[in-house]
């Protein structure tokens, strides 16, 4: 068993000087003896820490409405879709169960197919094309909303369900109102609802098709990391796509933690 | 903390700002040259208008004027301008620069192109190797002048094998993907140059008259909605029009190579 062992350990320090070396051939920028995978992984970190420490003012404005559109589109799927989803779990009516599965196959929803029909609804010949809104963050909006108000929904009444279980008989026995069981479910339930509203972030913050075809990826205007990262790929730059892609990342990151520390979930004590 | 929350939300909700400035549906190739990024601020400077730019196909950018959701359109095929100005979506055509389309290629040249004496005779060497060839079938003017080629040369695009490879993309993706594929590929000239995932491929053909790219500016018909700025589009029509873009368009070169050429008439 030890000398497995030993061997194991020889193969590893042997991989780590091989990696150590490749990894010193990429950073001096030699692309040949690097391989091509390494190479662009490593330009694009370089690309995404360049692109950070200088405060670069232009991805600071397409990060910042990356955000603004995608936290705005959150706030309302969220107001619309968790009692929604808290609603379909406490209440039953006829078509309750077609109601579930039709907003359950909504989850899956083409972003592009979304984007198109916002682009027929808002388009100057379509019949809200009097708001003149295409081509505008709002459009971006309306977009993402439309996206991820079914997922948010379904993970809510998911959660809401077997919450229900538990709750149903006190609710019931202390006569409480419709509204009253709604809402007691949602605040005892805030924590698989902050689950259910952090995959809707992640969808839109990573959605791309929609907002290309709604925006239309304009400069200063609706140019969001997302299409950003199109745009660079078109052009064959991958250092650059794949650096916003990394922050694209972190900013995902900083905002989970970020309403994880807000919330204080996660904690000694608490769930 | 419970406080803050909705005010962080607060702080990053989006201020949906009324559009202002004029729209402009442009070809991939317009913007990915990089001339849109020399024009734009100088127009803003000399003319006032904020130009957005919507950088699509011209299949989809005469479909955005068609709709009426621009104000004009800058895109480079002819028939397509042509049967658009006659539907009456746009008020006129008028010819602004052009540049050329080259055949792209893996360096090492399987089906041997680069001696080729004309387009035609190049793409018929490409279907007698049945070398890998990447389209970019997506009704986009480089799309349409690529099959024109193709029926120059006497053959049909639908009876081809799975060498060709329509992938329904954008100019930088389908470069993307001869790249990946070491395919040739028909691109603009200027897409080209400024194309940054060149890895093995390298221009082979060009010259060819038959490979003459004409962009046209077309303002969409003010007729169609009321909120569409034609006088912004005329205004932006004489500067594109003029002596000073004249000078920034001829004058815009990447690795010394011009890339477009000016030739609008004077009215």
């Amino acid at each position: 068993m030890a000398c497995r062992f030993c061997f194991w350990v020889f193969l590893s320090r042997f991989r780590l000087v091989f990696f150590v070396k490749k990894l010193n051939l990429c950073l001096s920028g030699s692309k040949g003896k690097c391989g091509t995978f390494m190479f662009e992984l490593i330009e694009g970190l370089k690309a995404a820490f360049r692109l950070v420490i200088t405060f670069d003012p232009e991805l600071w404005e397409i990060s910042l409405r990356s955000l603004r559109v995608t936290l705005t589109a959150l706030l309302i799927a969220s107001l619309i879709a968790m009692p929604l989803g808290t609603y379909l779990a406490v209440q039953r009516f006829r078509y309750r169960r077609f109601v579930i599965a039709i907003i359950n196959a909504l989850m899956g929803l083409p972003p592009v197919v979304v984007g198109l029909i916002v682009y027929i609804l808002l388009s100057r010949s379509g019949p809200f094309g009097v708001f003149n809104l295409l081509f505008t963050p709002t459009a971006m909006i309306i977009a993402q909303v439309v996206i991820i108000t079914p997922l948010i929904a379904s993970i809510a009444h998911q959660a809401m369900r077997e919450l229900w279980a538990e709750y149903h008989d006190l609710l019931i026995s202390l006569n409480t109102t419709k509204t009253q069981r709604i809402r007691t479910l949602i605040w005892d339930g805030r924590r698989n609802l902050l689950t259910a509203a952090l995959a809707g972030f992640g969808r839109a913050i990573g959605e791309v098709g929609a907002i290309m075809i709604v925006g239309g990826n304009i400069d200063n205007v609706t140019r969001v990391l997302t299409t950003a990262i199109a745009l660079e790929t078109g052009k064959g730059d991958f250092a650059l796509a794949l650096g916003l892609g990394f922050v694209l990342i972190g900013i995902a990151v900083v905002v989970n933690i970020a309403i994880h520390a807000l919330s204080r979930t996660e904690r000694e004590g608490r769930w | 903390m419970k406080q803050i929350l909705p005010a962080i939300f607060a702080l990053f909700l989006a201020q949906p700002g009324a559009a202002d400035g004029m729209r402009m549906a442009v070809t991939t190739s317009f913007d990915n040259s990089g001339l849109s990024d020399v024009l734009l601020p100088v127009i803003r400077e000399d003319t006032g208008i904020d130009v957005q730019l919507l950088v699509v196909g011209t299949g989809q950018a005469l479909r955005l004027g068609e709709a009426g959701d621009v104000d004009a359109v800058l895109v480079h095929s002819r028939a397509a301008e042509e049967a658009f100005v006659a539907a009456g979506h746009g008020t006129h055509r008028r010819e602004i620069m052009y540049n050329d389309f080259v055949l792209i290629g893996p360096a090492d040249d399987p089906a041997s192109i680069a001696d080729a004496q004309t387009a035609a005779e190049a793409l018929l060497r490409i279907a007698a190797a049945q070398a890998a060839f990447v389209s970019r079938g997506d009704d986009s003017g480089t799309h349409k002048a690529e099959l024109n080629i193709w029926t120059d040369a006497g053959l049909d695009t639908e009876t081809f094998g799975a060498w060709y490879r329509p992938v329904g993309a954008g100019m930088g993706a389908a470069l993307n993907t001869a790249s990946a594929m070491q395919a040739y590929v028909v691109s603009d000239r200027a897409s080209w140059l400024n194309f940054g995932n060149t890895d093995g491929l390298a221009m082979l053909f060009s010259g060819d008259p038959a490979l003459f790219n004409q962009y046209a500016y077309l303002p969409v018909n003010p007729a169609k909605n009321a909120a569409i700025k034609h006088q912004e589009a005329t205004a932006l029509e004489a500067w594109l029009t003029s002596p000073r873009a004249a000078d920034l368009i001829n004058g815009y070169t990447i690795n010394g190579e011009t890339l477009f050429v000016f030739n609008a008439s004077p009215e």
